[in-house]
């Protein structure tokens, strides 16, 4: 194989690449941007031609497409970032904050999801996981979905998105809050209602 | 004694760096005695490994495609680049 074509590219990995992107930047016109962009780069960059297997070509495509989504993101954290500082109002949707009284307790102690292992089994609760990371502030969904799908390390996820290692503490504390209660509200809520 | 929310603090801070001494032992002793944070722990621990599967879920679903206008137009900016 002397020549990449474009056409090829997108034929084999353009659906993998997608879902990929999709995953990591929750909207599809970026998504699909980012798609664009990977294979032009990927088009003009010598060392891509001579690759013969195809899950080689995947991973060459899939590294560059990372790099694509992380400029992304420390963009996007230029432009909207968070504000320093312990805990900003309104940055969590409503229902979602709040977990605590003044004395440090919780207002609601954690209930218990079940069966953890049985969870992950069902098809429903991976709508409810969606949701519940759709509703999450985007530059707290950012750092998040670094942390535990790259499982990055944290001084590296600084370094990308250019914020404080006390800072990222903060928001993927947050974010962890704010999950935890929304599928604690939605997933424990429905099987309630079925019952 | 820490209250729980300094606890549920530092259970969420174990996942993204080593915590001191100090710290490990006043968590250690809130959960022995607080089965809400304790819990919350177990809960943390699960998430992250709910994640992990549902990243891969996502990337494996092949009923999630590159929407047929996307994939064109990207067809049409690739030709002259190949």
């Amino acid at each position: 194989m002397t020549h990449i074509s474009g056409d090829a590219l997108l034929v084999e990995h353009g659906d993998y690449l997608y879902r990929y992107a999709l995953l990591r930047l929750r909207d599809p016109h970026l998504a699909e941007d980012a798609v664009q962009e990977t294979l032009l780069a990927a088009l003009s960059a010598k060392n891509g031609q001579g690759f013969a297997a195809k899950s080689a070509v995947r991973t060459w495509l899939t590294g560059i497409l990372k790099h694509k989504i992380i400029d992304h993101f420390r963009r996007a954290q230029r432009e909207a970032p968070l504000p320093d500082g312990e805990f900003s109002d309104g940055d969590l949707p409503p229902g979602m904050d709040d977990f605590f009284l003044e004395d440090g307790h919780w207002t609601e102690p954690p209930s218990s999801l079940g069966n953890p292992a049985a969870l992950l089994e069902q098809q429903q609760f991976w709508g409810v996981l969606q949701t519940c990371l759709d509703r999450l502030p985007k530059a707290l969904a950012r750092i998040f979905l670094l942390r535990e799908i790259e499982e990055k390390e944290n001084e590296e996820i600084c370094k990308e998105l250019e914020v404080s290692t006390t800072n990222a503490w903060v928001m993927l504390y947050r974010a962890r809050m704010g999950l935890r209660k929304c599928l604690e509200m939605n997933w424990l809520g429905d099987r309630n209602a079925e019952l | 004694m820490l209250s729980c929310k300094e606890a549920s603090r530092l259970v969420s801070q174990s996942q993204d760096r080593r915590l001191g001494w100090r710290e490990r032992m006043a968590l250690r002793l809130h959960l022995a005695v607080c089965d809400a944070c304790r819990e919350f722990s177990r809960q943390m621990a699960w998430l992250r490994q709910a994640l992990r599967h549902f990243a891969l879920r996502a990337e494996q679903d092949e009923t999630v495609r590159l929407p047929s206008e996307a994939a064109e137009r990207i067809r049409r900016a690739l030709h002259g680049h190949d």
